[in-house]
């Protein structure tokens, strides 16, 4: 079978995809053309226009089927999950317990002017998300959440005075970039720290991949739907890898 | 449809919520905050920034020494408006220009201070009466539509984006528009100045940003033949100084919880209550809406846990309004719908909850805020959620309802995003209107019963509350699960206590005004009301009748 895929509507290989979008225009059937072409000039095909109207004055909404004559190769896509080791908390308490021997330190917050902790709560709090504890549950974690608009500056320095063996920094509020202009000055504070290899980095949020993670020079990257104890697998086992590998 | 709770329990809570109040009240008393001082001068008519972008009420009350701050800054103000003669605004830019400084009138006595102050304070009171008079003037030829009203939210950061967005979402629909304010501005301690383009997750609050967005809305509101409401956020350090600049603008509604910046901004506890005060008091002057945060409690803890937190903080937050002289129309009480959708029978508990809120509180103008905390990528399940949290504010007739977006998750809305979610909650309200109406609750089911015990939960909760008093209470994070200290978290170095002489003229002038109002209504006035199930259009209204005179 052919690893060459395309989007499915109800036939193999139609190639059918929705597409909604808003012109700044007001709507007449000229909009409805104007935006079938605009989505045949995207290179889709069969285009059809299957709602157009007016949403205010000088704008109008479309909803829009077409086909893509676009494919992918799925075997040649990388994109590496951070989530590999499948562990239960009883499981990597024992880990940790039989590897270290000490609790693992971890400090997480939302950075920058971030206010949004529903995600950095999840994976720290000992209640957890979906029915899986957090870290302050955990035996062989000692967890700190910090919370909420932690300047990059001061999560640097608690990691120093705290002696931090993983960060955990969130942010799910995205506007303008703004994510990946905090995430990117925490790394940059930390290797002008001499830090940079003395923790385990992991980014957070429901916008964050592990590929993004990887590129902006983090360990692991977690996105939306992540359980506390994928997370914890990834620190104890990376963290006793590179014991073994200083070793 | 009525459920039936048990009203000595109801009473008891408000019994319960006055003696927690009592003792933060004696605090208030006592103390004032810069932002206070800030707000004083900024009522006064001082404006403006300095050298670097600094405010000139933050230059003003910074160059206080300890001693002539504990007095409060109008005393200073006024000796230095004695002598010099000036106007507000034209001294306080001389100040900022080094031409003079406070310090430089400490000899003129306080009565000349008190008599410089008096015209300007009369001014200024006069000039939120008149921006108070334009809005009923407004609402009665621009009547607005049914509640509940639909407010939505713009937040591109750019004021003049922002309201391109607004004209656009009121045209779809939308009743009152708020703008979100960019993410750090809470934690300021200075409200920035003029228009502004840039924010981050939304536009700063400035008080050329709501002059740009009353205008804007106005012309729209005639264009519709419908009033439109503006929103904007008096909370975080400068809370009573957005409560002034929203006064003086004619903002209609304004976030303020007694309780929400300390929970969830870690601002400290002292502040926020001496704050939240002033704020109040200037609110109720002006016949702005206060809209309370009790939502933030269900979106970092779990909604079913959390239900007797949320309406044990309601009946708080209605306390701390009432002793700033707030009607109960104006306490705009929060609410959300944000139980796991995942839960068997989930939506049975949301409607227990809204139709208590609603019994309990009924002449205020609840805000009902939309699911977020389970909103994800899936855009399709999300407009569904929104859809049966439209129906439950409709047959539960909540009045200010935050419309949710399909793209909650995702980023501040689109222009489609908010046409999409508009059109669904007008779909929905139109179509089961009067379905409220038309039901009964079974007596002893699901959902009554879930509405005794959270009312009983609640009760319990007050009391174990009331017990350790609030700001300890505050500490063992019976709220939100949340701790905060009573001399931690930001903003604590700006908390003062009042000295025997310490005046404030606009909180003399506001405290005269409530006793003549009161007076004037005689015993029925009270802030409380008797009556059950509102929700007709008038509860927005009603609030324009018996202004401050």
């Amino acid at each position: 079978m052919s690893s060459m895929i395309k989007p499915y509507g109800d036939t193999m290989n139609d190639g059918k995809v929705q597409l909604s979008f808003t012109l700044p225009v007001e709507w007449s059937e000229a909009a409805d053309e104007a935006a079938r072409q605009l989505v045949t000039k995207m290179g889709f095909t069969d285009v059809q226009v299957v709602e157009g109207r007016r949403i205010g004055a000088g704008f109008s909404l479309f909803v829009v089927y077409a086909s893509t004559p676009q494919s992918i190769d799925i075997s040649t896509i990388k994109a590496p999950s951070a989530k590999t080791a499948s562990m239960s908390m009883e499981e990597i308490d024992a880990y940790v317990q039989e590897h270290l021997g000490r609790k693992i330190r971890v400090a997480g917050a939302c950075i920058g002017t971030d206010a949004h902790t529903v995600g950095i709560d999840a994976i720290l709090n000992m209640k957890g998300y979906k029915g899986d504890y957090g870290l302050e549950r955990y035996q062989g974690f000692e967890a700190f959440n910090l919370g909420s608009q932690i300047a990059v500056e001061d999560f640097v320095r608690y990691a120093k005075e705290h002696r931090i063996d993983a960060l955990l920094a969130s942010q799910v509020v995205t506007q303008k970039g703004s994510d990946i202009k905090n995430f990117t000055a925490l790394v940059e504070l930390l290797e002008a720290e001499g830090l940079r290899d003395r923790v385990v980095l992991i980014c957070g949020g429901p916008r964050v991949t592990n590929l993004m993670a990887s590129e902006l020079g983090y360990d692991a990257g977690f996105g939306r739907g992540t359980l506390p104890s994928e997370v914890a697998a990834f620190i104890a086992t990376t963290l006793v890898a590179r014991l073994a590998a200083a070793r | 449809m009525e459920l039936r709770i048990d009203q000595n329990t109801v009473d008891r809570c408000r019994a319960l919520a006055s003696a927690i109040a009592e003792p933060v009240s004696a605090f208030i008393e006592a103390h004032s905050t810069v932002a206070v001082e800030r707000s004083v001068l900024r009522l006064l008519g001082v404006d403006g920034v300095g050298a670097d972008e600094i405010p000139i009420p933050n230059m003003l009350v910074d160059a206080l020494s300890p001693q002539e701050r504990s007095r409060g800054a109008a005393l200073a103000f006024g000796k230095a408006l004695a002598e010099t003669g000036l106007e507000p605004r034209a001294l306080g830019e001389a100040i900022a220009a080094g031409t003079y400084a406070l310090a430089d009138f400490a000899h003129v006595p306080d009565e000349a201070a008190r008599g410089a102050i008096a015209p300007h304070v009369e001014a200024s009171l006069a000039r939120i009466r008149a921006r108070r008079a334009e809005r009923e003037e407004r609402l009665r030829r621009l009547p607005q539509l049914p509640p509940p009203l639909l407010y939505v939210i713009v937040a591109s950061g750019n004021i003049y984006e922002d309201r391109t967005a607004a004209v656009a979402a009121v045209e779809s629909g939308a009743q009152i528009i708020a703008v979100i304010r960019s993410t750090g501005q809470s934690l300021l301690d200075f409200v920035p100045y003029g228009p502004t383009t840039e924010g981050f997750g939304g536009t700063y609050a400035t008080q050329a940003n709501f002059s740009i967005m009353r205008e804007a809305l106005d012309e729209v509101s005639e264009r519709e033949g419908r009033y439109v409401m503006l929103t904007n956020y008096a909370s975080g350090l400068c809370m009573p100084e957005i409560a002034s600049m929203a006064a003086l603008e004619r903002l209609d509604m304004l976030l303020n919880d007694s309780m929400y910046g300390i929970l969830f901004r870690d601002i400290n506890m002292k502040r926020t209550f001496v704050d939240q005060h002033f704020s109040r008091m200037l609110n109720a002057y002006a016949g702005i809406i206060i809209n309370t945060g009790e939502d933030n409690y269900l979106t970092t803890a779990d909604a079913v846990e959390q239900a007797p937190a949320v309406l044990a903080s309601q009946f708080i937050n209605e306390e701390f309004a009432h002793r700033a002289g707030m009607p109960d129309e104006q306490i705009g009480l929060g609410d959300a719908y944000e139980i796991n959708p995942d839960l068997q029978d989930g939506f049975l508990y949301q409607v227990a909850q809204a139709q208590l809120t609603r019994q309990i509180f009924p002449k205020a103008p609840l805000k009902y805020m939309p699911p977020t905390k389970h909103m994800t990528g899936d855009i399709f399940k999300g407009h569904l959620m929104d859809a049966m949290f439209n129906l439950t504010s409709v047959m539960t007739k909540q009045s200010i309802h935050l419309v949710g977006m399909l793209t909650e998750a995702i980023h501040t809305p689109f222009l489609g995003d908010r046409a999409l979610s508009i059109e669904n909650a007008r779909y929905v309200m139109n179509t089961a209107r009067h379905f409220g109406d038309e039901i009964t609750f079974k007596p002893d089911g699901v959902i009554e019963k879930r509405a005794q015990n959270v009312l009983a939960d609640a009760s319990a909760l007050l009391e174990r509350v009331a017990e350790m008093g609030l700001m300890n209470a505050i500490e063992a994070a019976v709220f939100a699960d949340v701790s905060r200290s009573p001399d931690g978290g930001r903003g604590f170095d700006g908390v003062f206590a009042r000295a025997p002489e310490y005046w404030n003229p606009f909180e003399a002038a506001l405290r005269q005004a409530q006793g003549d109002t009161a007076q004037a209504q005689g015993d029925t006035a009270g802030a409380r009301g008797d009556a059950v199930g509102t929700g007709s259009s008038r509860v927005i209204l009603s609030l324009s009748k018996d202004g401050l005179k």
